[in-house]
């Protein structure tokens, strides 16, 4: 057992916070958010200078092969500046399906773009009635010759109206709700009969509505097999979540911070807050819950690439849950600590509160990841020896 | 003791309905049964329909309904449900008590009509950047010149000054003294030059809350409340009230139907989420607290003299903190109905225009909702300062 950084590891940790000391202050964040995508464009190819953009890919395609643990260090780092880039959308998402699923040619095709920042991605997984279930689809796709026809409305499409491709689930046989029959389309964000409506999320990133209607999609941009890629969404599925974990514990990190700042200069009764008992152990239950949280998503990193389907998911969902829990214990008492101020738009505090509370809303609130872990059987086998 | 209402309250409660049916404006209740935003004349035109047996909460003799404390609950229960509930500024709940009790016969005269008819809305101007929790350490100067004050200074975070014609302030009129006792009550015209309303934009998206800028604002001495430096027993029957009125229970009844409603239309997991057994308990948990602040509530109306708010039942105190509690865990259920789909964020504009809603019609207020019932544990005492009055007042800790 060995909870330590490897070099390579540790050097990847430091220079990615550099990065964000220097260039993602909350100020600069505000500016980036005024442009029309929603983000920076200079960030994302600084992210692509460090070899962000590469991390997770094989060396052969111009990656770093990292695994879900340099994933989480480039997350919880990316939490805790609060970043609006679309990394989970292109490299955690639309690339884990490539990694994953992706046939040679496609990979060779598509990552060098990811990793140099020429290329974004994103994943349309979610439908008006699907809610957190990803077999839940009923986005069509009907074979036609050599070509795939694709109808259907995705929605909740993260960074969806930015992407170069989108990823789309589609269904070619089977019940809505059926686990057999899903595929993977690999859509041109301009291709005739794709509209998308962007909008703004409550914490203040991107997503679109994406509406397909006769969208015609060529043999080789269909990832995997066209009716059997469930086992791939669901193992990307469970990697987002790992660095989800990992992006809620770098917010929690910065919000445990800027609240014990808050404490020790804010005076009220001539005092300091901070020597208030009832806040002193205010901030001892956030602390808790952060390294609570942290070590859940450290699980989470090391369970992601478990090949036993069920062990991997009780040990997401476990993590899911925590950090849902946290979220909002966290997210509760740092505003309350703050007042008045702490409710507005011009202080930080508010900002990561509604990220949080929007991590824990993507792939599974912690109500539904409790329910999978229940169903499951919990996190052991419960057997009496 | 006997749970229900006697022959006359249950007669009350049909001419309140009546009242509604009659006077309310359909196109009001249907914005409110929305959750639309009302303008300033819309709240004015609902609070008069409310007002029309006389402001419910005061005493006959300053144009009130003179209801009882019993009759008033049965009077919000009926508005909420219809719904038909309006506010128009802190006038009735918050200024016109403190004039009808400690002001002079020209103040009374003038303003409470005022109030009663929807005139003037009032805002509250008590918290500065360095007074929050410590009320009483505030800054904002009066220096009497002549027959009028000079007021410089800042008040922050005031609720719909936006809309307010009139302010009452707290203000520093003796920084010698000891800071409870060098303070004053001071009413004050918005339109007075010298006065700059900024709006803060909260977390929630919309605009509610203020700064108000005071430079060199001429103030005439009749505006003064009671005497001066005596500001802070006023201030102090103010938050009294403000406290011990209003735990919220007839809206969270509304709103837990909501609730229901919503769980039945929307499904996880392929089925509705009503028909969830976790789900239910979570409800059914929140009713217990709901039923037990309500009937917690009632024994203190049952109990109350309206006069003497402050010298209620011990378990009036517990009013406004539970409230605020049952009123967070409700936003976090709508959270729990909406899910993923609370996700989009629609300005307060593009909630208002005929732009088609993304999702769910009704899942674009949840977020906002949840992230400012936040503030439910902050404003009017923190929930801190709440048990810190308890534990001292109550407990004798
Ligand atoms: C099962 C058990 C085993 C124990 N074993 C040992 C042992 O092996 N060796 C040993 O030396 N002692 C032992 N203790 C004693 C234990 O350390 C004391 O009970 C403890 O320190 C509390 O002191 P007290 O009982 O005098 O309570 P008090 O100190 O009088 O405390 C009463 C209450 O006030 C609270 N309180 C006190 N001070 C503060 C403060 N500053 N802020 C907030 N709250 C405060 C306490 O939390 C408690 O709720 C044991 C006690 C128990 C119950
Ligand atoms: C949405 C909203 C609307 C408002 N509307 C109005 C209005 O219309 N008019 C108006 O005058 N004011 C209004 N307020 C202001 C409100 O009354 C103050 O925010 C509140 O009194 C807290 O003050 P503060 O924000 O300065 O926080 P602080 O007093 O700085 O408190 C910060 C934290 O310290 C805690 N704390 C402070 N003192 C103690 C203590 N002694 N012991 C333990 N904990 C303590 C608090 O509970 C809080 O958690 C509004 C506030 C909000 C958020």
């Amino acid at each position: 057992m060995n909870f330590d950084l490897s070099e390579e590891q540790q050097l990847l940790k430091n220079s990615v916070e550099r990065l964000l000391a220097d260039s993602y202050g909350f100020e600069k964040r505000r500016t980036y958010q005024t442009d029309a995508k929603g983000y920076s464009d200079a960030m994302w190819a600084r992210y692509a200078e460090i070899g962000l953009l590469a991390l997770p890919f094989s060396d052969h395609h111009g990656g770093f092969d990292g695994g879900a643990v340099e994933t989480m260090i480039a997350m919880e780092a990316f939490g805790k500046s609060l970043i609006l880039e679309p990394y989970l959308a292109t490299v955690v998402l639309a690339g884990g399906l490539l990694r994953l699923g992706g046939s040679e040619a496609q990979k060779a095709d598509l990552i060098p773009g990811i990793a140099e920042g020429r290329l974004k991605l994103a994943f349309a997984y979610a439908e008006p009635q699907s809610r957190y279930d990803l077999f839940d689809v009923e986005t069509q796709a009907k074979k036609d010759g050599g070509e795939w026809i694709l109808n259907g409305t995705k929605c909740l499409v993260l960074h969806g109206d930015t992407a170069d491709k989108i990823v789309v689930s589609a269904r070619n046989s089977g019940d809505t709700r059926e686990r057999n029959g899903i595929g993977l389309f690999i859509v041109d964000a301009d291709a005739p009969g794709l509209s998308r409506r962007g909008y703004p999320t409550q914490d203040g990133l991107r997503a679109a509505e994406i509406i397909l209607e006769n969208v015609r999609i060529k043999n080789v941009d269909v990832i995997g097999d066209p009716e059997g890629a469930f086992p791939i969404i669901t193992r990307v599925a469970d990697e987002a979540v790992a660095a989800l974990c990992a992006e809620a514990v770098g917010c929690f990190e910065t919000m445990q911070q800027i609240t014990l700042d808050y404490l020790k200069a804010r005076e009220q009764f001539g005092k300091k807050i901070g020597s208030f008992q009832v806040l002193q152990h205010r901030a001892v239950d956030m602390f808790v819950e952060l390294e609570q949280s942290r070590s859940m998503a450290m699980y989470a990193a090391m369970m992601a690439g478990e090949d036993d389907a069920i062990e991997r998911e009780r040990a997401i969902s476990a993590a899911k849950v925590q950090i849902g829990r946290s979220a909002k214990a966290i997210g509760h008492e740092s505003v309350q600590l703050h007042g008045g101020i702490g409710m507005t738009m011009e202080y930080s505090i508010g900002h990561y509160f509604k990220h949080v509370t929007m991590l824990d809303m993507l792939f599974g609130d912690a109500d539904h990841h409790l329910k999978r872990l229940a169903g499951l059987g919990g996190l052991s086998n419960g057997q009496v020896n | 003791m006997d749970i229900a209402f006697t022959e006359e309250e249950r007669a009350f409660r049909q001419d309140v309905r009546q009242l509604l049916r009659d006077n309310m404006p359909p196109e009001l209740r249907r914005k409110l049964a929305e959750g639309r935003k009302l303008s300033k004349d819309e709240k004015a035109a609902g609070v008069r329909v409310l007002y029309k047996k006389g402001v419910p909460t005061w005493p006959k003799e300053y144009g009130g309904a003179g209801w009882t404390p019993v009759q008033y609950y049965i009077f919000t229960e009926e508005v909420r449900a219809f719904p038909g509930w309006t506010q128009f500024g802190y006038g009735e709940s918050l200024v016109g008590p403190v004039i009808y009790t400690f002001g002079n016969e020209a103040q009374k005269k003038y303003y409470l009509p005022r109030i009663a008819n929807a005139e003037d809305w009032w805002c509250q101007g008590f918290s500065e950047p360095g007074a929050g929790s410590d009320l009483a350490s505030l800054r904002t100067r009066a220096v009497r010149d002549g027959n009028h004050y000079i007021v410089n200074g800042q008040k922050t975070w005031t609720t719909w000054a936006q809309y307010a014609d009139w302010i009452f302030c707290l203000v520093r009129t003796n920084p010698e003294a000891k800071k409870q006792q060098g303070i004053s009550f001071l009413l004050v015209d918005v339109k007075t030059p010298g006065v700059t309303v900024r709006p803060i934009e909260l977390i929630s998206g919309g605009h509610e809350v203020n700064e108000i800028f005071f430079d060199n604002v001429r103030v005439p001495i009749e505006n003064l409340v009671g005497e001066e430096n005596k500001g802070w027993d006023y201030a102090k029957f103010l938050l009294a009230n403000e406290r011990f009125s209003d735990a919220g229970v007839t809206s969270s009844k509304e709103s837990i139907g909501r609730i229901k409603k919503l769980a039945a239309r929307s499904c996880a997991g392929g089925e509705p989420i009503i028909d969830q057994g976790s789900f239910r308990e979570k409800i059914a948990a929140l009713e217990v607290q709901l039923k037990a602040l309500e009937m917690t509530q009632l024994r203190v109306l049952a109990n109350a003299s309206r006069q003497q708010k402050s010298a209620q039942d011990p378990a009036s105190s517990i009013l406004k903190l539970k409230g605020a509690e049952i009123e967070q865990a409700i936003a976090e259920l709508l959270m729990d109905v909406a899910g993923p789909y609370t996700l989009p964020y629609l300005s307060e504009d593009q909630l208002e225009g005929n732009e088609p809603p993304i999702g769910p019609d009704w899942a674009a207020t949840i977020a906002p909702g949840y992230f400012y019932s936040r503030a439910a544990s902050i404003y009017s005492g923190s929930r801190e300062i709440q048990k810190n009055i308890i534990a001292k007042a109550i407990l004798g800790l």
